[in-house]
């Protein structure tokens, strides 16, 4: 009797489930809560981490390997750290950079004052790079459209440019653009090499695969402040931060286009007689061209998205314009500078993607005219435009509107959507407040409660025990280890909230997507208008999301789970349509030959051979919603998300804590990842799908 | 002379410690017990020559390792043991430079799904092996304009591949693979890819090219009329071992095994056979004006001597008279009995 009870249990998952239901909630029910007890809360043994971790930091810049380095100003020699000299070149190299492309456009005397003694600058103060007139530039920008992808791309690159122009923000928009122009080749190179270093190396790869996993999971916040601590404050530190995050999809997306080429393609380059060199820039790069340059599309959206980030670190530019707006509740001009990040990132992407689906006709007979036309009507533009802006000089007599429009003189919509927001704000706010503090007071705050009320031993045992169930020993005891390891920090609290924020995200986004989806999908037109949406939505940097809820709801954890909620939203929606339109049409055949109707087509059929697929995306809205989770900090919540921008403003400490607090947030989406990863593939390999 | 390719004892085993179990094994390999031990075979003790302007199909189901066997021999996989000599030279012993050396200058090779390189053009695709040997732009596209012509491309030397027709595509394949003017020419199911009426057209094409050119061919495919249409001689392959290796009437007249067997009992054998194979060489001694050559298929002239009445004449390629056919021998092998 006993034997076959057992056996039951064993072979049925429900059974498993339920049993480790009831002894989580006996657990978290008979623990009692006292701060003595190991059973509430484990002792914090690891405290010691983040100490560690500023100790080595600090001992590497000021005391490892010290340089003899001839100091100019004091005519001798001084003692530095060999690191803190490197990291310090690196800096110098990419602002100059940054304000090489800078000069460029907006002109100054920056760079030339490199090259020539400041004195010879100041007697010689005709010696200054003319500035871009914005009148060529939005020129420009239409001629590249045109180019890349015909009259609809040259209209959205002009009209882009002029709006942006016009309505004051060409100075921080070009900063912006500076400062993608740099920091995109640089993420480009540093991806491309890795990547097909992974590609022909297995070994290379298998180590690369987990660190990709943390460095796309960290938050982005965790990065600033070690990196204030190693290069300083300004626009190459916002650079830096951003190669960091933009580089791991980079690599995957090199590792990816590689890996898909054809095993005959390899062998006709090898036939063909190539040498290793030859099969590698011949044959490899440019047959997994399109999948690189879609990379590349990335690492470029990933740059805007970070432009707000990167402003904490001293980058100028439109996100510190949004920065400082937010700051100061000027919600009319926030949402200005989120329009033209918006625009720009939505005018590179399309751009870009031209770019990357553009096939070259090398044997196009053209005269040399025929050849560069675009180039030389941009030429003589820049030359006109020069000249009558150059002209103008006497007539404007302080502001030349032809070279730049000012932002306090340009045209603004600000105080119309300021007007909205009070509108909005004083017609609604008694539904709004209330809607607020009903979900405050009855959902958000008991669930906190019961997230913070959970005995530790019982938060190990329900994700050991839903990891052994799903994966079995080993995905149990990895993920037993990660959450462990949070467990034994003393940011077990605030980990708890992160949690809490997360799971009602998570839950909320999930549900939004697979309703929305399925609705969708079920036409061909249906499923590509929401795609696209989706596309669009996905152009947006995480920031953005967070104007329009701040002012709708203060700075609560409302107003943050909604920001994510709609943020994660998008991938869940994706991968919703993605996974019915998987369905095989056969299938649907044979539904609607055994008679159900649509909904028991969509419960019976659909939903259940989509859904390996739906829970690939629900694993990318645990990552959209730590993130944004974390990047609500800057509006104020209380979590781990606080505690590391809390980091930022404490230069002593903040490194290390910045990276454990990080680390710690990763390893949850990461614990995540791994069970349902898991999950799915089982899931799929039943149903004949894999 | 010597034969062009030469296998002895080829054997290709994929699995980590394959080397030692082969050792151990001796050379008489069980594929069954190499699978209980985490290997598997691909190719089992194959020994055969191909002459110079010989075309050896290999035919054999997928899993039967023909495509390992070619691959093995171009070295794009490396044989576990066994000696591949290359017009004498053993290709298993030669360094890099060396094997591309080999490559550049003898060997052309056509895959299944055409591997060309999406980013060129048909022009850069055919000239790609010369590129890459070193050959300057302009002459290696000119020998690619005569390489374009050569297959029939004309006028659309600078579409992409991907605005091509399959056959299309593998008509850039062809013509890539002989740029370098190769001896050895590598076909790995060259037509598989194709529907059945561009299938013909294409085996039709090849035969042409095939006359002209006149390379040492191995051409590896899965369909049993494929082979007998073009082959000089066919290898059989089962499970990594080449089951017969024979001209195309000797397998159908005489299968060595069972499994051969069945591939050639549905086989018409007048679309196979050759008037050699049926006639009278004792009696050469027919009346009557009408002759038939020994070489002729006897699908082709059969119409031909059952309308004469009596005994024809066989002759060789010289018209001398080399035996006698009579019309009854024909009506067997038509209706059978």
């Amino acid at each position: 009797m006993d034997k076959n009870y057992l056996n039951i249990i064993r072979s049925s998952k429900p059974a498993q489930f339920g049993i480790l239901l009831i002894v989580f909630l006996l657990l978290y029910n008979l623990v009692p809560h006292n701060e003595g007890n190991y059973f509430w809360r484990l002792p914090s043994l690891l405290a010691f981490i983040p100490i560690k971790l500023n100790e080595i930091i600090y001992a590497a810049l000021y005391e490892w390997f010290p340089l003899k380095v001839w100091d100019p100003i004091f005519e001798m020699y001084e003692e530095k750290a060999a690191f803190r000299e490197f990291t310090k070149s690196i800096s110098k190299g990419l602002l100059f950079l940054i304000t090489f492309v800078r000069e460029l456009l907006l002109g100054g005397d920056k760079i030339i004052d490199v090259f020539v003694s400041d004195a010879w600058l100041k007697d010689n103060d005709w010696m200054t790079w003319p500035a871009l007139p914005w009148t060529a530039a939005t020129v420009g920008a239409f001629l590249l459209g045109f180019q890349l992808g015909g009259i609809r791309l040259a209209l959205l690159g002009g009209i882009g440019s002029l709006y942006v122009s016009i309505f004051g923000n060409w100075v921080p928009s070009i900063q912006t653009l500076s400062f993608v122009l740099i920091t995109t080749p640089i993420c480009f190179v540093l991806g491309l090499s890795f990547g097909i270093w992974g590609y022909l190396d297995r070994k290379v790869e298998t180590a690369l695969q987990p660190v990709l996993n943390v460095m796309q999971t960290m938050p982005q916040f965790a990065y600033l402040v070690p990196i204030i601590a190693l290069f300083g404050l300004g626009d190459h530190a916002g650079s830096i931060a951003t190669i960091v995050i933009a580089t791991p999809p980079m690599i995957r997306n090199t590792i990816l286009g590689l890996k898909r080429i054809s095993p005959e393609v390899v062998e006709a380059g090898l036939m063909s007689g190539c040498t290793k060199t030859q099969l590698l820039f011949k044959v490899l790069i440019p047959t997994a061209r399109r999948d690189i340059l879609n990379g590349v599309n990335t690492v470029i959206m990933q740059c805007l998205a970070m432009v707000v980030i990167a402003s904490f670190v001293g980058a100028k530019g439109l996100g510190l314009n949004l920065k400082i707006a937010l700051n100061s509740l000027k919600i009319g001009k926030a949402a200005e500078a989120g329009f033209c990040i918006v625009l720009i990132a939505v005018i590179l992407d399309r751009f870009t993607k031209a770019w990357a689906n553009k096939q070259v006709d090398y044997f196009e007979n053209l005269t040399f005219f025929q050849r560069y036309k675009l180039l030389i009507i941009f030429g003589t533009s820049i030359l006109i435009f020069s000249i009558i802006a150059f002209i103008a000089n006497g007539y404007f007599d302080k502001i030349n509107y032809l070279y730049v429009i000012p932002i306090e003189k340009g045209f603004t919509f600000a105080h119309y959507i300021d007007a909205a927001v009070d509108w909005v704000w004083e017609t609604f706010f008694y539904s709004l407040n209330s809607f607020n503090k009903f979900l405050l007071t009855e959902v958000l705050g008991p669930m906190k409660k019961a997230y913070l009320g959970m005995p530790v031993v019982a938060t190990l045992t329900l994700t050991m025990g839903v990891a052994y169930i799903i994966g079995g020993i080993r995905t149990s005891l990895l993920v037993g280890g990660m959450m462990l390891f949070i467990a034994m920090s003393k940011y077990w609290d605030r980990a708890l909230i992160t949690m809490y924020m997360a799971t009602f995200a998570v839950i909320m986004a999930s549900l939004n997507g697979i309703i929305v989806g399925s609705i969708f999908a079920q036409t061909e037109r249906g499923s590509k208008i929401i795609l696209s949406v989706c596309d669009f939505f996905e152009t947006f940097p995480s920031f953005v999301y967070l104007i329009p809820v701040i002012f709708l709801f203060n700075i609560t954890d409302t107003s943050v789970l909604i920001a994510a909620i709609v943020y994660a939203t998008v991938p869940a929606t994706r991968y919703t349509v993605w996974g019915l339109n998987s369905v095989p049409l056969s299938l649907h055949e044979a539904g609607t030959m055994s008679g159900v109707s649509r909904i028991q087509r969509w419960t019976n059929i659909e939903i259940p051979l989509a859904f390996p697929t739906i829970m690939l995306g629900v694993n990318q809205t645990v990552v959209f919603t730590l993130q944004m989770v974390i990047l609500g900090a800057l509006i104020g919540t209380e979590d781990l998300g606080q505690l590391i921008f809390g980091a930022l403003s404490r230069a002593q400490d903040g490194p290390g804590v910045a990276i454990t607090l990080g680390l710690f947030v990763s390893l949850m989406a990461i614990s995540v990842d791994v069970i349902v990863r898991k999950w799915a593939e089982e899931r799929k390999k039943a149903l004949g799908l894999a | 002379m010597s034969p062009t390719i030469s296998c002895s004892s080829v054997y290709k085993i994929f699995g980590n410690n394959a080397q030692t179990l082969l050792s151990e094994s001796g050379g008489n390999v069980d594929a069954k017990k190499f699978q209980e031990a985490g290997c598997i075979v691909g190719v089992n003790n194959a020994s055969f020559d191909v002459n110079q302007g010989e075309m050896l199909v290999v035919m054999g189901l997928s899993g039967s390792g023909k495509s390992t066997l070619l691959r093995c021999i171009s070295r794009l996989t490396d044989a576990t043991s066994g000696k591949i000599l290359i017009d004498g030279e053993d290709i298993c012993l030669m360094n890099n430079k060396q094997l591309i050396e080999l490559r550049r200058e003898k060997m052309g090779m056509v895959f299944q799904n055409f591997a060309l390189l999406p980013h060129k053009t048909v022009l850069e695709n055919i000239a790609f092996p010369l590129q890459v040997k070193g050959v300057t732009t302009e002459n290696s596209i000119y020998k690619a304009l005569e390489m374009v012509e050569l297959v029939g491309l004309k006028g659309r030397e600078n579409y992409f591949p991907r605005e091509l027709s399959g056959g299309q595509q593998q008509r850039v394949g062809i013509a890539r693979s002989l740029a370098v003017e190769p001896d050895i020419w590598f076909l790995d199911e060259p037509f598989s890819a194709l529907d059945p009426l561009i299938r013909k057209e294409m085996q039709d094409e090849f035969l042409r090219l095939q006359s002209v050119l006149n390379k040492t061919i191995m051409f590896v495919t899965h369909d049993f009329d494929e082979a007998l249409r073009l082959a000089d001689r066919i290898a059989i392959m089962k499970d990594g071992i080449i089951e017969q290796l024979d001209k195309p009437d000797n397998i159908v007249l005489n299968p060595a095994t069972d499994y051969v067997r069945k591939f050639t009992e549905d086989v018409p054998r007048e679309k196979v056979l050759k008037i050699e194979s049926i006639m009278d060489a004792s009696d050469p001694h027919a009346s009557g004006e009408i002759t038939v050559k020994k070489d002729d298929i006897i699908e082709t002239v059969a119409e031909k001597i059952l309308n004469s009445k009596e005994i024809i004449k066989v002759v060789d390629d010289k018209n001398s008279v080399v035996g006698s056919i009579n019309p009854s021998k024909v009506i067997k092998v038509l209706f059978g009995g």
